[in-house]
């Protein structure tokens, strides 16, 4: 049994050693597998970005409320009476007073110039009161201040800063025909709230003609994750037609809509991987073609066809390793980290950043190992199939 | 079968089929090859010489008869069977040397004793043996590509002996090589022949190189005709 590995393990070694006489068509089989190492890994680094961003943008211990049958904060539509007959429902955590804590909210919709494209894109404005930024996770205010109530004011979201033109503190801009003034840029630890601007409420209502309604109610719950007093007091009263979850039950529906991303991306690359199988082929025929006299005299020394087998396989799955981790780590060079926008749910832009974790390294390096697999397993099959005496011969 | 009898071939024959042609290579053909024997294999192209010596080597099969081989029929053994025959039994020899590019000398000879179970120390201790006996031990560490083909051909020599095999089979081992080095390496086979009772069998188309050995048999067709050249 020793002789049967320490054979195999001498032929795996010859074949690595003779990689340099195949260099070109080496790398070339490299080359291939870390592109499609690196789109996968591009896509799956957006998509696990985008998950996070949404993932860490709701709070389990904030309910929302929005209208029956509303998909999204944007479709939906709060009448004053509504938001107050709603807040006097049990299981909303009071303030020192004994009031309940909330936050009505209502979302537009304005432009914005993309730095890196110069295109238009939508950017949600969110009309807010003070109290609710008490009900957002991480807020702070990182350059200037908050807006002041009845102002055309703006504080805007770190996302929004660096993804569109024209939001400097100090700047003055324009939303069809009213100006308003950027105050302050905040952050909220890079969830989706960034890709937001934050106006006064009322003023908001005001300048874009929504009279005194809003789009969503924010909840302190009185116990995190429970929002089964409220569901319970909207059902009593029939005239809330009004849907209540966690805040972050709400974002995360929001990001499964968005999971066709690594979907995309694992489609694209597996036809890539195809592109990128039909040359790992073509370069371990080449290199069996190129070894096959060397092979058959191992073989008439006595060396077995497992060994010949073993040593082909072994080198297509070395240069696809080779590959994976080049192709890994050019995704996480010019990947990890960079910063993109979307459409969100809301038809808004969400900006979030690119993240390459380890487990997706893990399938990046996964996907290499299956090209090297099946690249190999043929041309090895081969390899060990064919007669000595053939291969002498260099005939095929 | 006589004890000393190495190789036995009983109405051997090998066809080839060429599409839908049938080309018979050989038809019946019976031979004995003696323990210690340093038999030249002589003939034409096409004759069959290279054929003859793959299948006493167990690297081609016969379509028909018998081949045994120190008492033992190989012809019926499956390819796996045969490799192990081979390493346990046959060194080979061939024109262009066949070393492993990559591999310095003493990893070329080592290549049959990893088939073996013997310890690092041993294996080292063999290879060394080797070398010397084909006076390369300065070149152990040497390259392929750093020696010349006299050079070359006294490594694939000391791969063929190493694990001291009851048969040495040489395809053309001085086909290669200028007449000076030819003669080193043919002088080198006669002594292993000689003193260390090496049986060899040699494929040549050099009348030069067949004088070196104890007999020589002509191949035409497929059909031997014997000619005793020994001194």
């Amino acid at each position: 049994m020793a002789g049967f590995f320490s054979q195999i393990w001498t032929v795996i070694v010859m074949n690595i050693l003779s990689l340099p006489r195949r260099a070109w068509m080496s790398l070339a089989a490299v080359f291939a597998v870390a592109v499609v190492v690196a789109v996968l890994l591009a896509f799956l680094a957006m998509a696990k970005g985008f998950e996070k961003t949404l993932a860490g943008t709701g709070s389990d211990k904030v309910a929302i409320v929005t209208r029956v049958g509303s998909q999204s904060e944007l479709n939906s539509v709060l009448g004053r009476d509504t938001v107050n007959n709603l807040t006097t429902a049990p299981g909303i955590a009071p303030d020192a007073d004994g009031n309940p804590i909330y936050s009505s909210e209502l979302f537009v919709i304005v432009d914005g110039i993309k730095r890196n494209s110069q295109t238009q894109a939508n950017i949600p404005m969110r009309g807010i009161f003070l109290e609710g930024f008490d009900l957002r996770e991480n807020l702070t205010i990182v350059e200037g201040r908050a807006f002041e109530s009845g102002r055309n004011e703006i504080v805007v979201g770190k996302g929004v800063q660096q993804q569109f033109e024209g939001f400097d503190v100090g700047a003055e801009i324009r939303f069809g025909k009213t100006a308003w003034q950027v105050v302050g840029v905040f952050s909220t630890g890079g969830s989706a709230f960034e890709s937001e601007l934050w106006a006064d409420a009322p003023t908001v209502q005001s300048q874009f003609q929504r009279g005194s309604s809003f789009q969503t109610v924010r909840l302190l719950l009185a116990n995190a994750d429970d929002v089964t007093p409220i569901k319970e007091f909207i059902d009593n009263d029939p005239t809330l037609n009004l849907d209540v979850q966690t805040e972050a039950d709400y974002f995360a529906s929001q990001g499964e809509a968005l999971n066709g991303i690594a979907i995309f991306g694992w489609a694209i690359s597996i036809v890539m991987g195809l592109g990128a199988l039909a040359g790992a082929l073509n370069t371990m025929y080449t290199s069996v073609a190129a070894r096959a006299q060397e092979t058959a005299t191992l073989r008439a020394i006595g060396f077995s066809n497992t060994s010949a087998f073993a040593g082909t396989l072994a080198e297509s799955m070395v240069l696809s390793i080779v590959g994976g981790i080049v192709g890994a780590f050019a995704a996480w060079l010019f990947f990890d980290g960079f910063s993109a926008s979307t459409l969100g749910a809301t038809f808004t832009q969400v900006v979030f950043s690119f993240e390459l974790t380890p487990e997706l390294f893990a399938n990046g390096i996964q996907l290499a190992l299956a090209i090297g697999f099946i690249g190999g397993f043929f041309p090895a099959w081969r390899s060990a199939r064919v007669p000595v005496v053939t291969a002498f011969q260099g005939v095929e | 079968m006589s004890d000393d009898i190495l190789f036995d071939l009983k109405g051997v024959s090998k066809k080839f089929v060429k599409g839908k042609d049938t080309i018979t290579v050989f038809d019946g053909l019976d031979m004995s090859i003696a323990r210690g024997d340093f038999l030249a294999i002589m003939g034409p192209s096409g004759s069959g010489k290279t054929t003859l010596l793959n299948m006493l080597g167990g690297v081609d099969q016969p379509t028909g008869g018998e081949i045994w081989f120190d008492g033992s029929r190989i012809d019926s053994l499956s390819e796996n069977q045969l490799a192990a025959w081979r390493a346990n039994n046959i060194g080979f020899i061939f024109q262009f040397y066949n070393l492993m590019p990559m591999l310095n000398a003493e990893r070329n000879v080592e290549l049959p004793l990893l088939l073996t179970k013997l310890s690092r120390s041993q294996r080292k201790k063999n290879i060394a043996a080797a070398l010397e006996l084909v006076s390369l031990s300065d070149r152990a560490r040497h390259m392929p590509a750093e020696m010349s083909g006299g050079q070359q051909q006294r490594v694939a020599i000391a791969r063929a002996l190493v694990s001291d095999p009851k048969l040495m089979l040489c395809d053309e081992p001085t086909g290669d090589l200028d007449r000076e080095t030819a003669d080193e390496i043919l002088s080198m086979l006669q002594l292993l022949n000689r003193e260390y009772d090496k049986t060899i069998v040699m494929v040549t188309h050099d009348p030069e190189a067949a004088k070196y050995a104890k007999r020589t048999l002509h191949l035409d067709k497929g059909v031997f005709v014997e000619k005793d050249l020994a001194a």
